[in-house]
């Protein structure tokens, strides 16, 4: 089975019904999966915080929700995560495309990238980094983690991880 | 008329429907005026009140209201084309368009100039999209949530704000007592 279908398994399998996603070209497989799987709604959204109130609004109509994004996001997001998701305890998964690792080819995604842990631990929020795919296995109780503390929670993901570029 | 009065003549119409209210002015006045906890109120979070409320109209089948500002739509302006693709028939998006940033002093928005959310909303692919007058909001209203289609409405009204009191309910009380009315309309 490809990584891709590795993830959206396993969010299905964790009753993830909504995925809202903003593009990267690491995310391309998982965005397409996503989009095939019969038992989730994906909507792209424009915006990322724009995605992260559709996912607020999901969820109180009882499905859970996701977002998948780069993470560039992070820096537009901020409000939206500190006053609408953590204020109100709402849960959010993130996978998030790790830009500006190893193996990058885009000097500009590393100067995000060199943010992106600082900005997360500012925010308290829990954060995983997955480098090798053999880290997916924790996917699952990532997910049920999230859903059992009601908090974003964030899943970086490298280009090791998705196999380069 | 301004914005808190097309709300008050709103209010009784929309009791019991599930209601995403704008963050400052829009949201301490439906609070003040009929505090229902069919009200989600946003305490923080410019903009995003099209998108909540969208997110909530494709999850469950109860019908939608969003009372939305000019400027908030302005701020989300990603939020017309996804609304217009993603279509939900249980939801109805109220901009009251009174051309100006009400809950931080009135300074103008571009929709009270030469930008006509209308056609903003038009060309970004919504099917429905109805501009009326303040006077007539409350019965464009009734008449969307009796019908089935999602449909967005323009209100125009004049810009003004009257004194309200903040909201200091919790927001994770605000968020319970509606997820709680959202489960028990939809059972």
């Amino acid at each position: 089975m490809s990584i891709d279908d590795v993830i959206i398994d396993g969010f299905v399998n964790n009753k993830v019904e909504f995925i809202t996603t903003v593009p990267c070209k690491q995310l391309g497989g998982v965005i397409d999966a996503a989009e095939k799987h019969p038992d989730i709604y994906h909507i792209p959204s424009n915006k990322e915080d724009e995605g992260m109130g559709l996912c607020a609004g999901a969820f109180m109509g009882g499905k859970r929700s996701a977002i998948i994004m780069q993470n560039t996001a992070i820096g537009v997001t901020i409000n939206t995560l500190v006053t609408l998701t953590q204020f109100y305890r709402m849960p959010l998964p993130m996978l998030i495309s790790y830009r500006g690792e190893l193996g990058e080819p885009v000097a500009c995604q590393a100067e995000m990238a060199v943010h992106t842990k600082a900005l997360l631990a500012q925010l308290n929020i829990p954060t995983y980094h997955f480098h090798k795919q053999s880290d997916a296995e924790e996917f699952d109780k990532i997910l049920k983690y999230t859903f059992m503390c009601n908090k974003p929670v964030a899943i970086l993901t490298d280009a090791s991880f998705w196999g380069g570029y | 008329m301004i914005r808190s009065d097309i709300i008050k003549e709103l209010a009784p119409t929309i009791k019991e429907t599930l209601t995403i209210c704008n963050i400052g002015l829009p949201s301490q006045e439906m609070h003040m005026i009929d505090d229902q906890p069919s009200n989600f109120y946003m305490l923080g979070t410019m903009g995003l009140a099209s998108s909540i409320g969208l997110g909530l109209a494709l999850a469950q089948k109860s019908k939608v209201l969003v009372i939305d500002g000019d400027g908030s739509v302005l701020t989300n302006l990603g939020t017309l084309p996804t609304i217009a693709n993603n279509v939900a028939d249980n939801y109805l998006l109220l901009i009251i368009d009174n051309g100006s940033y009400g809950s931080t002093g009135d300074q103008p928005t571009y929709a009270g100039k030469k930008t006509s959310l209308t056609e903003v909303a038009k060309a970004c692919g919504c099917e429905t999209v109805i501009e009326c007058k303040a006077e007539d909001t409350v019965q464009v209203v009734k008449d969307a949530l009796a019908g089935d289609k999602m449909t967005v409405i323009v209100s125009k009204c004049d810009s003004g704000n009257i004194k309200v009191p903040v909201i200091t309910m919790d927001p994770v009380v605000i968020r319970d007592r509606f997820m709680k009315t959202v489960a028990a309309q939809n059972t």
